[in-house]
């Protein structure tokens, strides 16, 4: 598995990017993904799905569908996609550390 | 997803003139970045306590593979001629007519001459004869023999990884060779050394531990459901109350979690509670979802005959526990596969349950009296059939709708007038796609099999073209702009594929076509579809 180091800090990551293992997850991984994914500004809208996606997945140990997300976050698809360029998946569920969905999805 | 070429560059790739240079049997493969699919994560092949856990990589010359592996190899190969006697039979009958050359969509759509039916299956039959035939370990290459080399592994590992196991070429063949068997045989034997994809090992991994491939825990599926609810209610003002895990219900309900978790599947998921739901009101017909019996779905069919069977078992065992007196099954693709013909000797006799017969309509379902396992599209055509849906098609007024036969049900079960005939009924505007891409014919998503993930955008783009090409023909002839279909994997798969080639069009299960019709006894006045979008003359009460 690849290793990247930013700030002082190593990371485990998979082909796709994402850290090896939800416990690893830090807020230099956050900053990590910000810089990897062009986020310019992390503001308190990205700050509440991170919290959302994290909340959801220790409780459910699988990431909410892209529904409930945008219902819990209040929203729109589109929006989520102007905060993560990557979209829910590829960008919100990478930076907040979860593993990717894989299966019929 | 960002080094795909755009259409015009893909479309300009497909060249399908026979190469100038050496044969194909001196012709080394070349592993392509967009082509294929991750290696397995080795927790995953652990897990399921499978052969030969690794880190390894498609790109590296080294695939870490263990020492003795074309012995492995040739050992599983001989142990699987004498296992399957069709295998033996596509081993020795084919004549290389090269009927089933141009049928394959990836040949279609990528020229790549290794990708012709005929040839995918040569990989396996070289060696084959090599091995285990006179003529070959006598004439050699003359005989079309070669040896077990690590070039041909690598092919076997790059071909049969860009094959969906769809079987249209298997419609053209003479002999009738089911060359799905072929890919299915040549994964197998690449997973004895450890050589799987991750979107295929990992969903596995998922479905042993969980009973799904998402990973879905029986309080995240009810917490899902719940969302569905309250969802419902929002558009009909009707709160469901759905069965789960009920023991003594009448039915017990297996779907692909595909359906539960990613859009438009939750849409689709939606349609069937709500016809749950209706069927309780309106006839104390009781049927029950499982958390345990919690996938449709069967990666372990992409894996091997083994994996199959340990992920399907969960089905008859629930409906066992349960008491239930038979199966429905839900808009899945390839688990009807596993089911209509594997499953009754796979897993069965499943003789605890009941021959399936409709509790509403008297109607008894002959084709699912071995397996008990009957297909939502059949139960709900046999319901309209005998007028005991109260419907209202207006609501889907707005849409235009064509059909995709979903591979497995067409061809691998024989469901082709059944979801056609319920589209028919709640919708008003239906339009097939031209007649040598649908039914019998029909083409692949070009994601199927396993290979629905990110990393290989390219192949699925080009291997969905000529089935996106026919969509593009209805919704420029028609103005189709809705594609109903009968799989998760569809359902995941064809957003993509639709907005590389035809943005116009959107994706839909046929359950949600039919709640959109549905009205559930006390509803209130609709002012959107099950998408929360305004219905037709409504967009003005939608707004508020």
């Amino acid at each position: 598995m690849p290793q990247v180091e930013f700030n002082g800090e190593t990371f485990s990551i998979d082909e796709d990017g994402f850290i090896d293992d939800y416990s690893n997850w830090s807020e230099g991984w956050v900053q990590y993904v910000k810089k990897v994914e062009g986020i310019e500004e992390l503001n308190d809208e990205h700050h509440l799905v991170i919290a959302m996606l994290r909340e959801y997945y220790e409780k459910n140990g699988i990431a909410p569908m892209v529904r409930v997300l945008s219902k819990v976050t209040k929203f729109k698809l589109k929006h989520i996609y102007e905060l993560f360029p990557s979209g829910p998946g590829k960008g919100a569920c990478k930076m907040a550390g979860l593993p990717k969905p894989t299966g019929c999805v | 997803m960002k080094d795909l070429p755009k259409p015009d560059g893909l479309v300009s790739m497909m060249d399908h003139m026979p190469p100038k240079d050496k044969g194909w049997m001196d012709t080394p493969v070349k592993i392509r970045k967009g082509m294929y699919c991750y290696a397995s994560n080795p927790k995953s092949v652990k897990y399921l306590g499978l052969p030969y856990p690794r880190e390894w990589s498609p790109m590296d010359d080294d695939w870490k593979l263990p020492e003795n592996w074309k012995e492995i190899i040739s050992e599983g190969f001989r142990e699987r001629l004498e296992r399957f006697r069709s295998f033996k039979i596509f081993m020795d009958v084919c004549v290389r007519c090269g009927a089933c050359a141009d049928k394959c969509h990836f040949f279609i759509g990528t020229g790549d001459p290794k990708n012709m039916p005929v040839l995918r299956a040569e990989l396996l039959r070289s060696v084959y004869r090599n091995d285990f035939t006179t003529a070959g370990k006598v004439l050699g290459k003359f005989a079309g023999a070669r040896e077990m080399t690590l070039d041909v592994l690598k092919e076997w590992w790059y071909y049969f990884f860009q094959c969906t196991e769809c079987r249209r070429c298997s419609v053209f063949c003479p002999y009738g060779i089911d060359t799905a068997e072929i890919t299915i045989m040549g994964r197998e034997l690449l997973n004895l050394i450890g050589l799987n994809i991750d979107w295929i090992a990992t969903p596995v991994a998922n479905c042993y531990r969980t009973g799904n491939h998402l990973g879905i825990q029986p309080h995240a599926f009810k917490d899902m459901m719940d969302f569905f609810v309250d969802e419902i209610e929002d558009i009909t003002g009707i709160r469901l109350a759905p069965s789960i895990n009920k023991k003594g219900a009448d039915i017990l309900f297996i779907t692909p979690s595909g359906d539960v978790f990613a859009d438009p599947g939750t849409y689709t998921c939606m349609g069937y509670m709500m016809l749950f739901h209706y069927l309780k009101e309106k006839f104390g017909i009781d049927i029950t979802w499982s958390t345990y019996a919690s996938e449709g779905g069967n990666f372990g069919f992409f894996t091997s005959h083994e994996t199959m069977k340990r992920l399907n078992a969960k089905m008859y065992a629930e409906a066992k526990r349960l008491g239930v007196k038979w199966i429905l099954g839900g808009e899945c693709g390839h688990m009807w596969r596993v089911i209509h013909q594997y499953m009754d000797t796979l897993n069965g006799p499943a003789n605890f349950l009941e021959e399936p017969v409709s509790p509403i309509t008297g109607t008894k379902f002959e084709n699912a009296k071995s397996t008990k396992v009957v297909h939502i599209a059949e139960f709900t055509s046999d319901l309209i059939q005998h007028d005991k849906l109260d419907l209202d098609i207006s609501r889907n007024d707005h849409l235009k709708v064509t059909f995709h036969d979903s591979c497995n049900p067409a061809r691998g079960m024989g469901l082709l007038d059944e979801p056609r005939h319920v589209i028919r009924n709640v919708c008003e505007h239906f339009y097939e796609m031209p007649p040598n891409t649908i039914r019998e014919q029909t083409f692949c998503c070009g994601s199927g099999a396993g290979l629905n993930a990110g990393e290989d955008m390219e192949l699925r783009m080009a291997g969905g073209f000529p089935r996106a090409n026919a969509v593009k023909y209805v919704h420029e002839k028609y103005g189709v702009n809705m594609m109903a279909c009968i799989c998760a994997i569809d359902r995941a798969a064809f957003p993509d594929l639709m907005s590389y080639w035809v943005p116009e069009v959107d994706i839909t299960g046929i359950h949600e076509l039919v709640a959109n019709a549905l009205i559930l006894p006390g509803e209130k006045e609709r002012s959107t579809d099950l998408r929360s979008e305004p219905l037709p003359g409504m967009e003005d009460e939608a707004d508020e």
